[in-house]
């Protein structure tokens, strides 16, 4: 009986710690700049200074299941209006608390729902695509193509497009005034990049992307500190830490394009394993260096 | 009796009165002027560095081998790669002529933190206090994060959050999931670092290495990093994002150590095994190139000796 029950009890304590939702944690990045992390990813809360000034901006809402939670941190750094939430892809896990975080009830004021969720024209038309499944209060009401600058909070918000890179629908945001980078999963520290054909992505974009980083940010000193990168999935970044993810997908692409230009096949290309030397540190079950190979052989090979 | 009996009568009986306070000893002060010394792997260590395809004696897996065996010295001209100093786990090897300060409670006087500073790295900060380290989200900085605590005369240095950087000056590389344990000791008025670097991704054993430093309050100190220390510049007209590398199996350059130390290609290529002494027997059965080297040097030296002493 004794040895069911422990059974049993040790069923549940698993059953308890599966369900245990991923722990947030909250880092001051820096000026008006806050970072919430989870093993999910990152969402970026820009705050006002000055009560009742501009509000919250928020850069990606997170995944669904976490809104309510993300929320309530939320509101330990202030009780101000949440006015924007900038979504730098379609992915569910950047968007899933649109819908959540951006409905009135959520928040103690009005504000207009047209204003409220922006994103690339991409994310919205692959949000509101039929097979999304995605409801329209989670959708972006404002869109934009190519880049967007405002102020808000008392600094320069600029948003750019990146264009086919992980998807045909990534941005990054940079905050001028506390010197602070948004960079959502063109950059992530947990894995490879997801190059995902099916949405537009493609390598050449990927590595364009994460060059207009490194245009976009600058070192303090010793290529340390400065402008500071949040990235999609992982933890707090500078401009070095950009640098040695570009510099590994641009050696993986050269490795693969050298050997699609000696022509092997894709088969082949894979055996010769080009991405060896990183997959220690950066393939994941979800995303492995095989599937990054296959990914960057289609992109080169346009199809 | 005598007057000096008495003062010591006098002396004994107010340390009767008043004991002594409890003095709780722990290590001792590191800081001051220290003066490094190069008698370990001194080639490696100062001018030129290792040469490339030099891996002996670090326990790299082959990850890492193909990361050195890729890696390209151009990439120092990079413009995002100019400044790139070295992080903590290659600092103290050189050049790291040091200037070691406290950081003091105001209160108790007690020191809080020791500052390294004289190296590439820049100032090293290590947190006496006991303080946690930064949470796994935390950025990662060249320095790290280190916290110490004594071990009787011994201070144990945990470092963690540490970029991604290099094991040698030729390529080999250790990732950002690296940690350094370090211990400091004094003997006399020489002191003596143990690091012992691990790293999940690119070494297959912790890698062992030791510096000394000799006290030398004389040394006129002079920093090497910090603000303003370096300002990339483009040197070479080159396409955005261009990286230089060499493609698997392409690089050359990495048998040249091999063939100019007379080390065989085998060992030079480094590995744990590299790393212990019995790796000697091993080496006697392998063919030892002829190491041009010093054939060189001893021909410059000695360009005068007589034909029959010549190599």
């Amino acid at each position: 009986m004794r040895v069911v029950a422990s059974i049993l009890l040790l069923g549940l304590a698993a059953l308890v710690s599966a369900q245990e939702p991923a722990p947030l944690e909250v880092l001051k990045v820096r000026g008006n700049v806050y970072m919430v992390a989870s093993p999910m990813g990152n969402v970026t809360v820009q705050v006002g200074r000055d009560p009742g000034h501009d509000g919250v901006l928020l850069v990606d809402s997170g995944p669904a299941a976490s809104s309510g939670r993300i929320l309530a941190e939320i509101r330990k750094l202030t009780a101000e209006p949440i006015r924007y939430i900038l979504n730098t892809s379609a992915d569910a896990d950047h968007t899933g608390g649109n819908e959540q975080i951006a409905k009135p009830d959520a928040r103690p004021y009005y504000v207009p729902p047209d204003v409220s969720v922006f994103g690339h024209d991409n994310v919205l038309a692959r949000m509101s695509a039929p097979e999304s499944g995605v409801p329209a209060a989670a959708w972006p009401t404002l869109t934009f193509y190519d880049t967007k600058v405002f102020e808000f909070n008392g600094e320069t918000v600029q948003v750019f497009a990146e264009k086919n890179a992980h998807t045909d629908g990534d941005s990054v945001v940079l905050f001028r005034g506390s010197n602070v980078l948004s960079a959502g999963d063109v950059f992530l520290t947990t894995g490879y990049p997801v190059i995902d054909l099916k949405r537009g992505g493609s390598i050449q974009g990927e590595i364009r992307a994460l060059n207009h980083i490194l245009e976009l940010t600058v070192p303090h000193a010793m290529q340390e500190g400065g402008t500071m990168v949040i990235p999609g999935h992982g933890r707090l970044c500078d401009q070095a830490d950009v640098v040695e993810y570009r510099d590994m997908l641009t050696i993986i692409r050269d490795r693969v394009a050298d050997l699609m230009q000696k022509g092997k096949s894709l088969e082949e290309v894979k055996a010769a394993r080009p991405t060896r030397d990183y997959d220690r540190r950066y393939s994941t079950t979800g995303w492995t260096g095989d599937m990054l190979i296959d990914a960057i052989y289609r992109s080169l090979k346009g199809k | 009796m005598t007057a000096s009996a008495m003062s010591l009568l006098v002396g004994a009986a107010l340390l009767a009165n008043f004991p002594a306070p409890a003095q709780i000893r722990a290590g001792f002060n590191l800081s001051g002027m220290w003066s490094s010394m190069y008698h370990e792997d001194e080639l490696e260590r100062t001018d030129p560095g290792s040469p490339a395809g030099d891996y002996l004696g670090i326990p790299i897996n082959d990850d890492d081998r193909l990361r050195a065996d890729t890696w390209d010295a151009d990439l120092i001209s990079v413009l995002e790669h100019q400044c790139i100093p070295h992080s903590a786990i290659y600092a103290m090897r050189a050049p790291s002529n040091l200037k070691i300060s406290t950081v003091d409670d105001p209160t108790t006087g007690q020191i809080v933190a020791f500052i390294i500073d004289g190296t590439y790295t820049g100032p090293r900060t290590i947190w006496l206090d006991a303080r946690p380290h930064p949470s796994q989200f935390a950025a990662h900085t060249w320095a790290g994060f280190s916290t110490g605590a004594w071990e009787g005369d011994t201070l144990r240095v945990e470092t963690t959050h540490i970029k991604a950087g290099y094991l040698r000056r030729n390529g080999i590389a250790f990732s950002d999931q690296a940690t350094l344990t370090e211990f400091w000791d004094l003997h006399d008025k020489y002191l003596t670092l143990t690091s012992i670097a691990e790293d999940p991704v690119y070494l297959t054993e912790p890698l062992v290495r030791t510096e000394s430093w000799v006290w030398n309050p004389y040394q006129v100190f002079q920093p090497i990093a910090g603000f303003g220390a370096c300002l990339p510049h483009p040197e070479l007209a080159k396409p955005a994002g261009w990286i230089p590398h060499h493609l698997p199996g392409t690089n050359t350059v990495t048998r040249e150590f091999s063939e100019q130390y007379g080390v065989p290609f085998e060992a030079a290529r480094g590995g744990a095994e590299t790393m212990y002494p019995e790796y000697q027997k091993k080496l006697k059965q392998m063919a030892i190139p002829h190491p041009k080297v010093f054939e060189a040097k001893f021909g410059r030296e000695h360009s005068d000796a007589p034909a029959e002493k010549r190599p």
